[in-house]
């Protein structure tokens, strides 16, 4: 059954976010878009072509369900297959972390996109700090559920990190916005050390001329 | 025990024939100044397809989706077979409230061309002798069967199906829909398929045709007119065949090694083996209702499909600039058409920009699974032509039903 009902604010809060960077009616791939739901509150608010990428089947088979195009790949292998500026914006939402090869792959989503949307959880958010500090244990929170040794997030990054690949590979940051642990955009002007500090998530948008 | 098994031999083959000629379904019949040109060169006329239709073609004629049957299927998708009086072969997914849902859509099956169900195949007569075909109908392909349908979308005054669908062979037809007339096929659902048949597929097909040719009864194609019938070869071909469209798992957990109605083996050559029984039940049945020489054609034009034989071997230049919705569907079990297969063609479609859904869906049934009572595989398609609605403006299929 089509169902495109929206997710729950508290599940994603960057969802909004990015339905606010993406222009109406313009082509979007969702890289890793687990059930759809990204995609199909995209196609209900902004009119977007979209099409998802998800590695779990079960997360698949639920999205074709709804009516979304949606097909089983893997961010690591199965971005070669898509030409050059396929897409108007190709967006990787809590899946950069999860990747085998995160340089990789963001290079290859700048070559499919003209613009490129990544949101991730910041390891160097001051919780996350924290609980390694002075719990001396891998961080385990509402945000980031797993242990160390069942996660699927293999690279972990903080704010500046990401900043630091995106100088490496020659992408544009275009727009970066931080969201603090109750999902409310931190001022835009604070340095990256402050939102490195105390974003939770960074979401960032990006080009590559 | 069927209708048909109470008659004789030469009323089988009466009722065979009557089938391929004057068939229960509706046919369009094409005159012979309207021949129908073949991949080969040939050209066939007067020649007919026979169809059944399901459902109402709204005022815009948006609403018509197309099935396309497999290699011993035919168009008697969702109501009783006339030759063997059992339900139609689709009546999970075609019918009031299924997913391809004829309260909402106008739904055509058309036999295929070389088939033995009412459109020209080589158990119809042939207007220049007066007797059956046989071996001198030319051979066809699935572009040819694909051409035959256009003309019967045609006649109805469709200028673009909503949806073209089909599994496994039917499959084959939908991706050929697809890449023949893209701006008539506004979303394609092809199932258990592949953009080309194997060379493993084609030595399976080789073994059923030898085998059917190898039957004295076959008298070099010519067996219709000599009231005889090659049951013995075709019914091995079918055999050896439905192997292919199950999974070693399946088998085992169907039959195992358990034997049939006895206690010990015979050390004989009798079906001891439960697996044994069900194959030459299979082979029987099938010859009841299937023409020897139909297998023989329709077999090799699965043999000779390849999408990509008209663009140098590149499958994404095939479908460049497509328009057209795709629904691809495998099964993790389905040696014969393996989800590498459908993987390809998803690939090529991403290739040419085009929108594209792809399901793998876990099953231990094989190839044949998409015939079966698989929830997800209807849960997908209902979705999948809900979104394809919403897109093309016309009601979608019912919401499901529970437990769908």
């Amino acid at each position: 059954m089509a169902d495109l009902s929206l997710p729950n604010p508290d599940v994603r809060v960057d969802f909004d976010l990015i339905a606010d960077l993406v222009d109406p009616k313009s082509r979007v791939l969702d890289v890793g878009c687990g059930d759809g739901d990204l995609l199909a509150l995209l196609e209900t608010v902004r009119q977007v072509d979209g099409r998802g990428i998800e590695l779990s089947q079960a997360g698949v088979n639920k999205g074709v369900a709804r009516g979304l195009a949606v097909i089983q790949g893997d961010a690591d292998r199965d971005l070669d297959q898509y030409p050059d500026r396929a897409f108007d914006y190709v967006i990787l939402s809590q899946t950069i972390q999860a990747t085998r090869n995160p340089k990789v792959v963001l290079e290859n989503l700048l070559r499919i996109g003209r613009k490129v949307i990544v949101s991730f959880p910041n390891f160097g958010h001051f919780d996350v700090r924290l609980r390694l500090l002075l719990g001396g244990r891998m961080p385990v929170s509402k945000r980031l559920p797993y242990t160390w040794y069942d996660t699927p997030n293999i690279h972990f990054c903080t704010i500046r990190d990401f900043v630091a690949l995106c100088d490496e590979i020659g992408a544009t940051v275009e727009r970066a916005i931080a969201l603090d642990g109750n999902g409310n955009k931190l001022p835009f002007n604070a340095p990256w050390w402050v939102w490195n500090l105390i974003g939770a998530q960074g979401v960032f948008l990006l080009s590559k001329p | 025990m069927t209708a048909i098994d109470a008659l004789d031999p030469d009323a089988q083959n009466a009722l065979k024939r009557s089938e391929a000629d004057h068939p229960s379904s509706p046919v369009l019949s094409c005159p012979a100044d309207a021949p129908l040109a073949l991949q080969s060169g040939a050209a066939i006329g007067p020649w007919q397809i026979a169809y059944q239709t399901y459902g109402t073609l709204n005022a815009g004629k948006s609403n018509a989706i197309l099935i396309c049957h497999a290699l011993t299927g035919d168009q008697h998708v969702a109501n009783d077979h006339p030759v063997t009086g059992k339900p139609g072969w689709w009546t999970l997914m075609v019918g009031p409230g299924r997913p391809i849902d004829t309260d909402r859509f106008f739904v055509i099956c058309a036999n295929v061309l070389g088939g033995c169900m009412g459109t020209t195949g080589p158990a119809s007569t042939n207007p220049a002798t007066g007797r059956a075909y046989g071996l001198d109908l030319p051979v066809v392909t699935i572009a040819d069967m694909v051409n035959a349908q256009a003309r019967l979308v045609d006649h109805f005054g469709i200028e673009t199906l909503f949806a073209v669908v089909g599994g496994s062979m039917g499959g084959m037809q939908v991706l050929e829909w697809a890449a023949s007339y893209p701006e008539r096929v506004f979303s394609a659902v092809a199932i258990a398929a592949s953009y080309r048949h194997s060379s493993q597929n084609i030595a399976f097909h080789e073994v059923g045709r030898q085998a059917v040719m190898a039957d004295p009864d076959w008298a070099g194609g010519r067996y219709l007119d000599q009231g005889r019938n090659p049951k013995k070869g075709l019914a091995v071909a079918r055999m050896a065949a439905h192997i292919t469209y199950m999974s070693d798992r399946s088998l085992h957990a169907k039959f195992g090694r358990n034997l049939q109605d006895r206690e010990h083996l015979t050390f004989g050559f009798d079906a001891d083996f439960q697996i044994e029984s069900y194959l030459r039940h299979q082979g029987m049945t099938f010859v009841d209702r299937f023409d020897a020489n139909s297998y023989l054609y329709v077999t090799r034009a699965m043999d000779y499909f390849d999408l990509t034989a008209r663009s140098d071997g590149s499958l994404s230049r095939v479908f460049k600039g497509t328009r057209t919705r795709f629904c691809l569907i495998s099964f993790t079990s389905d040696w014969l058409f393996p989800t590498a297969e459908s993987r390809a063609v998803v690939h090529a479609l991403n290739g040419a920009g085009a929108s594209v859904s792809f399901v793998e869906i876990d099953s231990d049934r094989g190839h044949d699974s998409f015939l079966l009572d698989i929830p997800e595989q209807y849960r997908i398609v209902r979705g999948f032509l809900t979104g394809a609605a919403r897109a093309r403006g016309i009601d979608g299929p019912a919401p499901p039903p529970a437990g769908e």
